[in-house]
């Protein structure tokens, strides 16, 4: 008789390694990019780890289009493999490459090496996928810890720049908050179903005795404030002007739209999961937040003169309009969501790509002056940066009209007409200041023609100079980057039905009506 | 496809200008529009004028998941108006391009973007492609106020899209709702004219969505309440934009309501006939009063076109087939008006040392007899002489509203008297009266006649036939506004 070896003894879960493909992909390419940036050779270091980093993320894209349509729990049951999870995976891929593009001849990567720099990068996004796949509270907050620590620590890789460490610093102590609430909540939650698991719980709240429970209503509660700090939903987004403000540029454009695909992606599964049958105890709490951060966000970005602090305050009221869609707890709610997540994304990261050029470009840093006189001096920079703020404010033939479109008709059907012309009085405030944005563009002389020293040129690179301002002036990735997502802003308001198609899938795996 | 050309040509042709060098930018604009202008006079001579029915129709599916669908159509209502902007954007283009601009490949594609705005607001047959179109108009108006406006330019730009967005973004609201809402208990979503006009929408539903567009739409015009973004605007504007504009574009609003609100908001519409008339009541006579005090010529046109604007809405809510026609001629005849007037201020500008004001102007018509001519038979057409097609169509107006409410149809009359003022007192303060200081005379050259006279042409022709727009509206009118005709018919009449 031959003894039981250990392997045999233990089953372990039966793991389905081709679902978890672009999972292991992200991570994997962590792992070797951390390696490769301890190379002795320059070159390595500076093209192959973002090269390698890049090629990571586009192999977990084809990855999750090769997955596409499969719907399967993976490791027993505490990840879900649909199509929601592929797009969230798909957006974040996306975002990821764009950062690294925006960062490869940036100041960050350099100060924090190149290795580092990138493998956060690339963990932050496994813990994205991990967030949106989850289907136990244990493995949301897993996923929301891998995503946030390296987040914190990328806000302050530019090691020279007190603004940089302040805005990871304070990213720090206000998401542990964040974090602390979360975990709060899911554990009365945990407390009022007597599970983690998200099925057990739609089960426990199925059979109607608990709906009304004060145990799980402070769960619902203290689960929305947790996540509405990563999602940025006022009154909880204080902390986002300013850790976008300082944060290297960049990190910010990954933060502002994968962070955010990834807090709705997870309040989606969420919200329109387990607690589905609960929804007349959370949705009326969500749509007076969407109120408040339309409003909040709108007026906040009114008086802002920072480009980064802008946005930050514009992304804080495209919050308040995607908080409107999960409000609608239907397919149609669903999927305008997750249709705005991808619109935002390709709007936004058009809009950052050309605060990174100027910053490099002018001694304005991110301020609006920046952009003074653009349209005369570099239309393929003015063009995206003019598409990507028409969109936001809403004009038509942009992809944010159909965006916002597809919401309001989300609002509408599900009796939140009152959200819906909320959504519109926000747009029309926020005209204001995206149209302030385009105003300096093309209407707007820019006062010094010559082309001037960066600040801190002369000064040497440890004294606090800056050590872009040795010939760092080619900068042909990140005017691609402008371009392609400007282009796709505009493509997409025209021909939007392949992404609707997309959308459909993914409002089609949560199985809703 | 044929609509489908008429609409993206001028699209084109502004890629095209974009891309060529700055010499050829005026002259590939002025043939694309030439060109667009020929497209739309055979569409017109294939028109079947005896038809009711939307002609040239295209229908596709736009966005599915939306209920959006591509539908563009000509019939009595838009044919004329679609005639108008092809003409009055020939027209500004050749003006522009014999004057020289800054960046002139821009120019030129943001005035054709403005026009395939326009057309598609025009021929689209399908709400949200018509809220798509309607808003798309201010984005290059938005530029060329901004980059080539004059003094004060940036301010009155935001002013003016501020304004102006704030109805739309409403409008927008309303649109989504009125689909979503008459969706319910029918096959899915739809946005075309002719689904909606089939489904039930619940009265107090109509009430805010028809109060949404009506925003929209007075404040595009201006009407009075809601004028506020008009001074500074039009004072600022490039002059071939300002033409096409003060023509074209305050048009498509009253053709909102002809199109939309009448047919698909009937309840509503009965219900707020009498605010929407006091309105336009209310602008008649704040824009002739207006216009008879200030002495900024620009100014004088612009609260002209105000009071204009506001008889053609009250014609559009007589609520009858009288009215209706009458407003759709005097939509017509003034684009057809006011557009070669600014040219004609702007002339005067360059007489009078570059001042638009009719105080410092005067005795042009000295050394300049045939712009005189020009210019009166301009005014003429202003104030509505008897013989000129915009009397035909105050008469018609007004016929339909002393059917409909009495009262304000004589209150409104005035108006046709008070034109008369604000316009003889531009002309001879301009033309007659003691000669400025600054005033050197010159006559019309050759370019600026080229754009002028055909456009004084094309007043006479239509005052000398102007059964050529109403006998194409009449039976449009007769099937399309129905509904709210017989909805009107208890409360009124005799």
């Amino acid at each position: 008789m031959t003894p039981l070896s250990a392997a045999e003894k233990i089953a372990g879960p039966a793991i389905d390694w081709a679902g978890l493909s672009p999972f292991i992909a992200v991570l994997g390419g962590a792992l070797v990019v951390l390696l490769l940036g301890l190379s002795r050779s320059r070159a390595a270091r500076e093209a192959a780890v973002p090269a390698l980093s890049i090629a990571a993320l586009a192999l977990a894209a084809g990855l999750s289009v090769w997955q596409w349509g499969e719907r399967k729990d993976l490791i027993s049951g505490s990840l879900r493999l649909d199509e929601l999870t592929l797009v969230l995976t798909l957006m974040f891929c996306i975002a990821g490459i764009a950062a690294i593009l925006l960062s490869w001849r940036h100041v960050a990567p350099r100060e924090a090496a190149h290795g580092e720099y990138h493998a956060l990068l690339l963990t932050a996004i496994a813990g994205m996928i991990v967030l949106v796949a989850a289907q136990n509270l244990v493995t949301v907050f897993l996923g929301l810890e891998l995503l946030s620590i390296p987040l914190y620590v990328l806000c302050a890789t530019e090691l020279r720049r007190a603004s940089s460490l302040e805005s990871g610093l304070k990213y720090l102590v206000v998401g542990s908050l964040g974090s602390a609430t979360l975990l709060y909540g899911l554990a009365l939650l945990y407390g009022a179903t007597g599970s983690t698991d998200f099925g057990a719980i739609g089960r426990a709240l199925g059979a109607d005795e608990l709906l009304g429970d004060p145990l799980l209503l402070t769960g619902i509660g203290l689960t929305i404030v947790g996540l509405g700090f990563k999602a940025s939903v006022a009154p909880f987004h204080q902390w986002t002007p300013d850790v976008y403000e300082g944060a290297p540029t960049p990190v910010t454009a990954f933060m502002a739209v994968a962070t955010k695909a990834a807090a709705f992606g997870v309040m989606l599964r969420l919200f329109h999961g387990p607690l589905l049958s609960a929804s007349d105890d959370w949705a009326p709490a969500l749509a007076a937040l969407a109120a408040v951060t339309i409003i909040v966000g709108n007026v906040g970005a009114l008086g802002q003169s920072s480009l980064k602090r802008l946005l930050a305050y514009s992304s804080v009221a495209q919050a308040g309009y995607m908080l409107a869609g999960v409000v609608v707890a239907s397919r149609l709610g669903l999927q305008s969501t997750v249709f705005y997540l991808a619109v935002y994304l390709v709007m936004n990261l058009a809009a950052f790509a050309v605060i990174v050029a100027r910053e490099r470009d002018t001694p304005h840093g991110d301020d609006i002056a920046s952009l003074n006189g653009l349209g005369a001096s570099q239309p393929l920079l003015a063009w995206p940066m003019t598409i990507a703020m028409l969109a936001l404010a809403g004009f038509p033939a942009t992809a944010g009209f159909i965006g916002k479109f597809y919401l309001i008709d989300a609002t509408v059907s599900g009796d939140y007409t009152w959200l819906g012309v909320l959504i519109v009085v926000g747009s029309m405030i926020s005209l204001a200041y995206y149209l302030r944005v385009i105003a300096a563009i093309w209407m707007t002389p820019d006062e010094e023609v010559a082309p001037v020293p960066l600040p801190g040129a002369d000064r040497p690179v440890l004294a606090g100079g800056s050590s872009e301002a040795a010939g760092l002036r080619g900068q042909g990735e990140v005017v691609a980057v402008a371009v392609v997502f400007g282009a796709l802003t505009l493509i997409l308001g025209i021909v939007p039905s392949p992404l609707f198609d997309v959308v459909r899938d993914a409002g089609a795996a949560l199985g809703l009506l | 496809m044929t609509l489908t050309i008429l609409l993206f040509a001028p699209l084109a042709i502004g890629l095209v200008c974009l891309a060529a060098p700055a010499r050829a930018a005026g002259r590939i604009a002025v043939a694309g529009t030439l060109a667009v202008a020929a497209y739309t006079v055979a569409l017109l001579v294939e028109f079947d004028a005896s038809s009711g029915s939307l002609q040239f129709l295209v229908d596709e599916t736009w966005i599915g998941e939306l209920g959006i669908s591509y539908k563009l159509a000509l019939d009595g209502l838009n044919l004329i108006l679609v005639l108008l902007t092809a003409l009055l954007w020939l027209a500004c283009t050749l003006w522009a391009s014999m004057r020289s601009y800054d960046k002139p490949q821009l120019l030129f594609f943001h005035m054709l973007l403005a026009e395939t705005a326009v057309l598609g607001a025009l021929l689209a047959q399908d709400l949200a492609l018509f809220v798509v179109f309607f808003d798309l108009m201010l984005v290059p108006f938005f530029f060329l106020t901004g980059i080539w406006g004059g003094a004060r330019r940036v301010q009155a730009t935001m002013k003016l899209v501020i304004y102006t967005l704030v109805g739309s973004l409403l409008m927008l609201t309303a649109a989504i709702a009125t689909g979503v809402l008459s969706a319910r208990g029918a096959p899915g979503l739809s946005f075309a004219f002719s689904d909606l006009a089939q489904r039930e929408l619940s009265t107090s539903s109509q009430y805010w969505i028809f109060l949404f567009f009506a925003a929209a739409f007075l404040v595009k015009m201006p009407a009075f309440p809601l004028h506020g973004w008009m001074p500074d605007a039009y004072r600022t504007m490039p002059l071939p934009v300002l033409a096409v504009f003060s023509g074209v574009l305050s048009k498509v609003a009253a053709y909102g309501f002809l199109r939309i609100c009448l047919p698909l908001f009937p309840d509503a519409t009965t219900h707020f006939q009498t605010l929407i008339l006091l309105v336009a009541l209310a602008s008649i006579l704040y824009g002739s009063a207006m216009a008879f005090t200030t002495t900024e010529a620009r100014l004088i046109l612009g609260y002209s076109s105000v009071a204009q604007l506001g008889f053609i809405t009250l014609g559009i809510f007589a609520l009858n087939a009288e009215g209706a026609q009458g407003a759709i001629l005097q939509s017509f005849n003034h684009g057809l008006v006011v557009a070669p007037a600014f040219f004609i201020v702007a002339l005067l500008a360059e007489r009078a040392g570059g001042s638009q004001d009719i105080r410092d102007m005067g005795g042009v018509a000295l050394r300049a007899p045939a712009l005189a001519t020009l210019f009166l038979i301009v005014a003429f057409a202003t104030l509505a002489m008897p013989g000129s097609a915009n009397f035909a169509g105050e008469f018609l107006i007004l016929l339909g509203v002393f059917e409909t409410k009495m009262a304000i149809a004589i209150a409104a009359s005035t108006g046709v008297v008070l034109a008369s003022f604000y316009a003889l007192r531009l002309f001879i303060g301009a033309m007659h009266n003691r000669t400025g200081p600054r005033v050197d005379s010159r006559e019309l050259t050759p370019r600026d006649a080229l754009v002028l006279v055909p456009l004084v042409l094309a007043i006479i022709a239509i005052s000398l036939y102007p059964q050529f727009a109403l006998q194409r509206s009449e039976p449009t009118i007769a099937g399309e506004r129905a509904p709210a005709v017989l909805a009107a018919e208890p409360g009124s009449g005799p």
